[in-house]
């Protein structure tokens, strides 16, 4: 296992690199943009003077190495700072969101792999026949159209016409679990429908690189049924193309949802990101991007960890 | 209240109905009959704005959302009326010394915190305190900067010293900023969300939702009638109308105006409109070539196609402007000026009396001035080619523009949400001097109206100044005012308001949850 516990170790470090990185990017982003909050939020009706009224209080009268600094060690000591606009903790403005968008993409996942990896390995089972032909169009079909699209045909066929789920995906502490999952169908099968095109193509070109292979070929002339030849012989070899691009596609679930968010009205990370980059709350900003930095990471990692799980000579070296 | 220029079209006709005080049914002339407010129902509110930054700080409101909030959770002196003066609220009389420069204000007896505390002189001394004073970051910090001083006279009487007179001081304290909120050793807990309004807040999600509950022991007879109130932030306007449409908000703002006709045909959902305050600007600067010629502004002025913007850009849903920045539903509007339309003659007439044959001048625009400020430059720069005046429109980000463009450059787009009168409309973006006067207009005559006209307390003599002032900004001033934008909502028929309301901003000023009800 020194493999696995090298990579781990490894990965962490460059992980933290990683994010510091990107916060310092962030910050440049943010202060390239044109504007700083107390324009944002007075608008057309900023003065002179309440402009100098609202840099002094947040301190944004400061130098901008100053500013980065100073979060930086507050960041280090785990605390995430105020928001500049709201004065609430940042920590106590991510947690619902946080929550909210989790439980969208994982009710989207729970939908979303499974139909996948299926329709990938019977595509691959039955290579060049019409349900291939059939899977394959209607997957890309739906990739294809961007996803507010997606969403508005749902929208006008399940909400409007047929009157069976509610157009807006609204939920918080009190919703029950039942109700949420009935509230936010219609956002989860809009992910389902964007993210299936790349798990199942991938799934049947990796089994079909797999069955081109001679200990296939060995297993086909013994006489293995073809499900069992698929399912025990030619998939745990095709794992690790899978999983990278399962991980991929969860962490493209958790931060590239905003469309979705907003056509649905659905309050998560995504909207809260694109209010504070609007209004250049930099402490919001930074935890969120931070965040979705952090979930690209740890899926990779989780990914490459799982794909040398899942190949004995790896496991072993 | 008439308005001189519309055209007979059936939308046009209904804004004049509008400006008339009538409240508009599309489809649905039954409901006119029934103005009686019932008690009871919840109303659920779908609305375009609300960030997750907004702060129960009275001082940083700065969208729809917060606003409503505002009235409806607290209470401010007085609140303007139907007919766009001021009346009693939370103060119930109140009268000026003889030249308006000192305003007694009687409080009510009976007004209580939903925390059952009474109000008191001092709650409304620190609270419009906290909008005053070098460390204040209030939107209104330089409309209050007229206030000398405020005192309590007892309990229960707050008078305020101003600089100079000023004849329309009460209507200032209708302003959203200026709710009361309860005073604490001389300052206001700005996050506290105690006030004395006819609803308490029972959950605030900044940027999403907000859950209002009726007051039961509200002390203003004869307001507050829905039970609960749910404000949900719905920014996609597809989302909006489908919410409307299913059935899960009862009333949405700013409907997406192309589909709006397909969804009129509902019968269980109508469209409102008021004709407010709201107008689209192009201001010159008076101070830079070639704009320091009157001539040019005036040329300038006959050559954009006002009905063609109202057609083409606000569909309809709006009224020429006539360079003047009151609205013809405003207290004090002349109705006697000529109004200006396009005429490429009378354009190249100003050219030449300014010496040119021909002009070349560019136009600095973006959406974030105003929805469809681009495509209105852009059919402001053709409309002008015949009048010889060659327009390049310059389309700036939408991100910083009204830091980076907007009173900095000599000719670009903007808008005023407009004022309650004509004395602060002014004061606000046409006095010499002003922070937002974006042409840099300094008019010696105009300036002298404007101080006798504030402190005037003779209404006659007031209109007649007021109606040269508008006479000095169509001729004169360097605003390019080519519409007034009607507000459009649109709401459930079970939605009810009474038969006159204030228009002056969107959906009765924003003092609907305490003023409508549900059949």
């Amino acid at each position: 296992m020194s493999n696995v516990s090298k990579l781990i170790l490894q990965r962490l470090i460059l992980g933290v690199l990683t994010l510091f990185a990107v916060s310092a990017l962030i910050f440049v982003g943010i202060e390239l943009q044109p504007g700083d909050l107390a324009q944002q939020i007075l608008g057309q009706s900023a003065t002179p003077e309440t402009l100098a009224a609202w840099r002094a209080e947040l301190g944004l009268d400061l130098p901008a190495h100053l500013r980065y600094l100073d979060w930086l060690s507050g960041v280090a000591q785990g605390d995430l700072g105020n928001s500049l606009a709201s004065r609430r903790p940042v920590a106590d403005l991510l947690m619902s969101r946080l929550s909210n968008t989790m439980f969208l993409a994982a009710y989207a996942a729970i939908i979303a792999v499974p139909v996948a990896v299926a329709l990938g390995l019977l595509a691959a089972m039955w290579r060049n026949s019409p349900f291939d032909r059939g899977v394959n169009v209607g997957a890309l079909s739906a990739i294809s159209m961007p996803e507010f699209f997606v969403a508005y045909v749902l929208i006008l066929v399940f909400s409007i016409r047929l009157g069976w789920f509610p157009t807006l995906a609204r939920i918080d502490e009190a919703t029950s679990l039942g109700d949420a999952v009935y509230r936010c169908f219609l956002p989860a099968l809009t992910l389902m429908l964007v993210v299936v095109a790349h798990m199942m193509r991938m799934t049947r070109a990796a089994i079909i690189n797999v069955l081109a292979s001679p200990y296939i070929e060995m297993a086909r002339l013994k006489g293995v049924p073809r499900w069992r030849v698929i399912l025990r012989h030619a998939l745990p070899n095709a794992a690790a193309p899978i999983i990278n691009v399962v991980a991929l596609n969860l962490a493209y679930l958790i931060v590239g949802v905003v469309v979705v968010e907003a056509v649905f009205s659905y309050p998560g990370m995504g909207q809260l990101l694109v209010d504070a980059v609007s209004s250049r709350d930099l402490p919001v900003v930074q935890a969120v991007g931070l965040f979705f930095a952090a979930t690209y990471v740890t899926l990779n990692v989780l990914a490459d960890i799982l794909s040398i799980m899942s190949n004995p000579r790896l496991r072993r070296g | 209240m008439t308005s001189t220029n519309w055209a007979t079209s059936r939308r046009g006709f209904m804004a004049g109905a509008a400006a008339g005080g009538l409240v508009l049914g599309m489809g649905m002339p039954a409901m006119a009959q029934d103005h009686t407010p019932k008690k009871g129902g919840t109303l659920r509110v779908g609305y375009t704005q609300g960030e997750s930054s907004d702060s129960m700080d009275p001082a940083t409101y700065s969208n729809d959302f917060m606003f409503a909030i505002s009235y409806a959770v607290f209470s401010t002196l007085v609140e303007i009326g139907p007919d766009g003066t001021a009346q009693p609220s939370l103060a119930e009389s109140w009268e000026p010394d003889a030249d308006a420069a000192s305003w007694t204000f009687r409080l009510r007896d009976d007004a209580t915190f939903s925390d059952g505390m009474k109000l008191r002189a001092v709650d409304v001394i620190s609270s419009i305190r906290h909008h005053m004073g070098d460390a204040s970051k209030s939107g209104v910090k330089s409309l209050l900067s007229q206030i000398a001083d405020i005192r309590a006279d007892g309990d229960s009487t707050v008078v305020f010293d101003l600089t100079s007179g000023s004849a329309d001081f009460p209507l200032i304290l209708n302003d959203y900023h200026l709710t009361i909120r309860k005073d604490m050793d001389g300052r206001i807990d700005a996050d506290s969300m105690i006030g004395t309004g006819g609803y308490v807040i029972e959950n605030f999600e900044p940027g999403v939702r907000a859950d209002l509950r009726r007051r039961d022991d509200y002390w203003k007879e004869g307001r507050a009638h829905f039970d609960r109130v749910v404000l949900l932030k719905v920014g996609d306007p597809a989302a909006r109308m489908n919410a409307l449409v299913t059935g899960e908000v009862d009333l949405i703002d700013r409907p997406d105006l192309k589909t709006l006709p397909l969804m009129a045909r509902n019968p269980n959902l109508r469209v409102h409109t008021q004709n407010g305050t709201l107008h689209y600007t192009m201001p010159m600067n008076t101070k830079a070539a070639p704009f320091d010629d009157a001539n040019v502004r005036m040329a300038v002025k006959y050559a954009i196609d006002r009905q063609a913007i109202v057609d083409k850009i606000l569909l309809g849903y709006g009224t020429v402007g006539n360079d003047h920045p009151i609205a013809s539903s405003m207290p004090f509007y002349n109705p006697d000026l000529e109004q200006h339309a396009y005429d490429p003659d009378k354009a190249k007439h100003f050219l030449s009396k300014a010496g040119l044959d021909g002009l070349d001048i560019t136009l600095q625009t973006s959406d974030a001035a105003f929805n469809g400020a681009v495509d209105a430059s852009v059919l402001f720069a053709e409309a002008a080619r015949a009048a010889n005046i060659n327009i390049t429109v310059d389309r700036q980000p939408d991100d910083g523009y009204w830091s980076n463009v907007w009173l900095k450059s000599p000719f670009c787009c903007s808008y005023w949400g407009g004022r309650p009168t004509p004395d602060l409309m002014f004061s606000a973006g046409y006095a010499a001097g002003a922070d937002w006067n974006d042409t840099h207009w300094e008019n010696p005559r105009f300036n002298e109206l404007l101080v006798a006209a504030r402190s005037e307390l003779d209404q006659g003599l007031r209109t007649e100044m007021y109606a040269e002032m508008q006479g000095l900004c169509q001729q004169d001033n360097g605003s390019l005012i080519p519409a007034f934008g009607q507000y459009v909502s649109a709401m459930s028929t079970k939605i009810r308001m009474p038969e006159r309301i204030s228009e002056m901003w969107d959906l009765d000023s924003v003092r609907f949850i305490e003023r409508w009800w549900m059949a």
